[in-house]
């Protein structure tokens, strides 16, 4: 178990920067989903699975599809406007 | 400030709270080394008092039940507050006869083969996740985001008909807020009963069995409905509004 939460913490220490660095929302949003997919798995190793199920839900669903959707429409409301 | 002021600033600050959190975490228990006295009680009685195996359920539904009405209204709130500014930003964009929406590009034939597969196994997980909250992990949280995002797919898929089929505004709120209502009056059952606000008057059935817990499978059912019925509403505020600015654009 130490090995494994000791790897997963490790992903998670690259993969938060990482979270941050990435400029383009859009592929922010999926790197998001993977460090919450990290997060959860961290959550899991602890044994805590009901908070695991919680995280992959809330990071690897609904965050990326609102902000999937957000960012359409921000887009269609600037094509509009460039008309 | 000078950025560079700015940036001594946040070096100290962040120096700070760093040793603060080496220092706090250094004195954590070790992992299964529990020191509170109430989860362990929790884990001791939440199978012979309330039959069911999952005690984190028990916690959330029964013993804190109140802690959760709370999140609950919470998330309720905020996502009658989204919904209500998106409409209002909405405003006069709307035709008249919003019924026609032939000028949104059809979906490609990969993502429409795809939807059908993974929608079906996706209801499923997330009814499995809401009515087994009693006995293994997850529950209505977790479940009623699954199942919202079940419908998402259905949308995102063949938008069109969902947009017609459910009316954001109509069904979906119904659900929403008969989610949120299903657990207050859980609670108030609890205080007619005779007991006290969250007491569960509700038969607890067997351990391990689908229907133990009383109020906590109930619990997980409407909290299940109202999260469901809020990823919807969001996504589908934010959606119906793209529809209608791509309406109003030509396509």
């Amino acid at each position: 178990m130490n090995v494994l939460l000791g790897i997963v913490l490790t992903l998670l220490a690259i993969a938060a920067p990482a979270v941050v660095m990435v400029d383009d929302p859009l592929r922010q949003s999926m790197v998001l989903g993977f460090y919450g997919l990290l997060l959860a798995s961290a959550f899991f190793i602890l044994q805590a699975p009901d908070v695991a199920l919680s995280m992959i839900v809330v990071s690897s669903v609904l965050i990326p599809a609102l902000v999937l959707l957000a960012l359409g429409r921000i887009r269609h409301l600037e094509s509009r406007d460039d008309e | 400030m000078t950025p560079r002021a700015r940036q001594t600033l946040m070096l100290v600050a962040g120096a700070g709270l760093l040793a603060f959190f080496v220092w706090g975490a250094v004195g954590l228990p070790d992992f299964g080394h529990y020191r509170g006295p109430y989860g362990l009680v929790i884990n001791h009685v939440a199978g012979s008092e309330r039959q069911v195996t999952n005690a984190v359920a028990s916690l959330v539904f029964d013993y804190r039940g109140y802690d959760t009405l709370g999140e609950e209204l919470i998330l309720f709130v905020s996502v009658v507050g989204v919904a209500t500014l998106l409409r209002e930003t909405r405003g006069e964009e709307l035709p008249a006869g919003r019924d026609d929406a032939t000028e949104v590009p059809d979906t490609s034939d990969a993502l429409r083969v795809f939807g059908v597969v993974v929608v079906g196994v996706t209801l499923l997980i997330g009814l499995y996740i809401v009515a087994h909250g009693n006995l293994t992990p997850g529950g209505g949280f977790q479940g009623g985001v699954i199942l919202g995002s079940a419908v998402l797919l259905v949308y995102l898929t063949g938008e069109l008909v969902m947009v017609r089929w459910v009316e954001p505004g109509t069904l979906l709120e119904i659900l929403h807020s008969a989610g949120a209502a299903g657990l207050v009056l859980l609670g108030l059952g609890g205080l007619i009963a005779g007991g006290a606000f969250f007491h569960n008057f509700l038969y607890t059935g067997t351990e391990g069995g689908i229907n133990s817990g009383g109020i906590i499978e109930l619990g997980n059912a409407t909290v299940g409905l109202e999260v469901m019925g809020a990823t919807i509403l969001m996504a589908s505020e934010l959606l119906e509004q793209l529809l209608v600015v791509r309406r109003g654009s030509p396509a």
